[in-house]
């Protein structure tokens, strides 16, 4: 079952003639629009017209996290705010968002990614799609709520949260297809367990699970206790949102949208493209996106391509399991987190370099972030009232920074282990 | 009036009581009252010494979280109400108190009771108003 049937079997030459014609335009795009891309192509000596093959691809600089950063908020964009119908963001290093927008053509191909992603799972009109994801600047919420508009399903908006409802939600309206996290879907099942809810007799069928990294222990407990199809899907609000990429029925990885994102792996300290099937960073330029163009983003994802043809007759390649990310970013309930927005909470509290650990722990299928920070001797008082006041103090500004929640433990002064070098920073004691 | 106090930034795991009490122990510090406050995760120790700046010193060096304070040390007389009565007088004065421990003098009839309360100054004003004995530094000490 396709929804685009035409684009999502296409023959590779043909796709590779699409991929190069849609490149182009982008390129000429960006060098025209975006005075960020045009500077960055006249360095290098670069023009539109220098991109004749999809191999001219690699001679293109890489776009990074830190370049969204620089050109807070807007810099990046290529139409003028008139035509941008909607910005979505992603939490940031230092208290500022990455911020992408999208014009009315940019949210119209992502509800069809969404569409094709649904189908790709099973999905009809005739489903009921319950979207747990959360709602808001987070892309999870708004980008699955579009897509299964658009495939006709009826949408039950719920967002993320009180498990109670969406289990009661799940049986009155006869749910058949589960969007959120894997983790919150595991506790979801368990809690229904608990309640003494039969998944066998609910009429789920398939639960559509991304945002953070989950393994294949974690699809058969999913698909043992919610008795339904777990499949992966991929997507970065930079890029676009949740349907970037989708896992259908065969399990092989997930089938990236060639048509509008063109992936590449490359050795994350060389930038070196690596060959087919080698594990690497994923790269992407989008090749359609009209508001917000990215040429060879850097994901930080740790994956490999197979190019291997798929048993479901789709023609796009698939990336595999995110087995990492490059950088130190965490991924907690859904939610990115770097250390070193941690860090930059600290430093307001206190005037030196702070030493502190996050600790990362999943019980009962939720995350657990705990933050160790050394009282430092300007941050310590001998009242329990002022270091209990200090804890509260830090850990509300952490969830304001990080938009989740965290133990703040003090701890004695050089009881985090110091290494050579980069200093280390998170432990992750999941088992996913 | 004032006393220094040392205050010791503990975690709640086995053993560091007893290294604190050790390092105390090798440079010669003599331990003259002792109280802790904890929660779940951390402890406060708060420590009375005979050299309150070398003890600060030496913690400092074996890697703590120190930090001096000044209290008072109160003399009440050792019956009962003794408490109540000094209580009634900083209420009066409206002052807060931070926390309290007592210690008992050796071969005396007196109690002493260390107070931390965030005005000092006016604290060791209305004690002294109600004739009600305060003890200086050194002669806390020396005890």
């Amino acid at each position: 079952m396709y929804w685009d049937r035409e684009h999502e079997t296409m023959s590779r030459e043909q796709l590779r003639a699409l991929q190069l014609e849609r490149l182009q335009l982008t390129i000429e795009r960006v060098y025209r629009n975006v005075p960020f891309y045009r500077q960055r192509f006249t360095e290098m000596g670069i023009k539109p017209s220098s991109i004749r093959s999809l191999e001219d691809l690699r001679r293109l600089p890489f776009t990074t996290k830190q370049d969204l950063r620089d050109n807070y908020p807007f810099g990046l964009f290529a139409v003028p705010m008139s035509d941008v119908v909607r910005v979505h963001a992603s939490s940031g290093t230092t208290g500022k968002p990455t911020v992408v927008g999208y014009t009315r053509n940019d949210i119209n191909t992502w509800a069809e990614l969404i569409a094709r992603s649904l189908v790709c799972a099973g999905a009809t009109k005739f489903d009921v799609v319950q979207n747990a994801y959360g709602y808001g600047l987070f892309t999870g919420g708004l980008g699955l709520h579009f897509g299964a508009e658009r495939l006709g399903a009826t949408v039950v908006p719920v967002s993320g949260g009180n498990t109670q409802r969406q289990l009661m939600l799940m049986q009155d309206f006869g749910t058949t297809i589960l969007t959120c996290t894997p983790s919150y879907a595991l506790y979801m099942a368990e809690e229904g367990q608990k309640m003494g809810l039969d998944f066998k007799k609910l009429p789920l069928k398939a639960g559509i699970f991304g945002a953070e990294p989950w393994s294949e222990r974690m699809r058969r407990q999913l698909e043992e206790k919610l008795d339904l199809m777990a499949l992966d899907i991929y997507g970065l609000s930079e890029i676009m949102g949740p349907g970037v990429a989708m896992e259908c029925p065969a399990k092989q990885g997930m089938h990236i949208f060639e048509d509008h994102f063109i992936p590449e792996i490359i050795n994350p300290d060389t930038g070196e493209v690596l060959p087919p099937g080698e594990e690497g960073e994923l790269v992407i330029t989008t090749i359609t996106k009209e508001a917000f163009p990215l040429i060879r983003y850097r994901t930080r994802d740790i994956t490999r391509i197979d190019p291997e043809p798929c048993s479901c007759g789709r023609t796009h390649v698939r990336i595999k399991r995110i087995t990492g990310r490059s950088d130190d970013m965490l991924i907690i309930r859904g939610v990115n987190v770097f250390p070193s927005q941690v860090e930059s909470v600290l430093l307001e509290f206190g005037e030196t370099e702070p030493h502190y650990l996050l600790v990362v722990d999943r019980k009962a299928n939720l995350d657990y972030l705990e933050i160790w920070v050394e009282v430092a001797e300007h941050m310590f008082s001998d009242t329990v009232r002022k270091l209990e006041d200090l804890e509260q103090r830090l850990r509300e500004r952490i969830e304001s920074i990080l938009g989740i929640s965290a133990r703040v433990k003090l701890v004695e002064p050089n009881t985090i282990p110091r290494s050579e070098g980069k200093a280390k920073r998170v432990v992750d004691r999941r088992q996913i | 009036m004032k006393v220094k106090q040392i205050s010791i930034f503990l975690e709640n795991k086995s053993g560091r009581l007893a290294q604190v009490t050790r390092v105390l122990g090798d440079n010669g510090i003599n331990i003259r009252a002792l109280a802790i406050a904890d929660t779940t995760d951390f402890g406060i120790l708060r420590l009375i010494v005979n050299d309150p700046d070398r003890a600060y010193r030496v913690l400092k060096e074996a890697g703590f979280t120190v930090s001096a304070t000044d209290v008072i040390a109160v003399e009440v007389v050792d019956e009962p109400g003794g408490l109540a009565m000094v209580l009634a007088v900083l209420q009066e004065a409206n002052l807060n108190i931070e926390y309290l421990y007592a210690f008992l003098q050796k071969a005396s009839k007196a109690a002493l009771v260390v107070f931390r309360v965030e005005q000092l100054d006016d604290a060791i004003a209305a004690l002294q108003a109600k004739g009600i004995r305060i003890l200086s530094g050194e002669e806390v000490y020396a005890l």
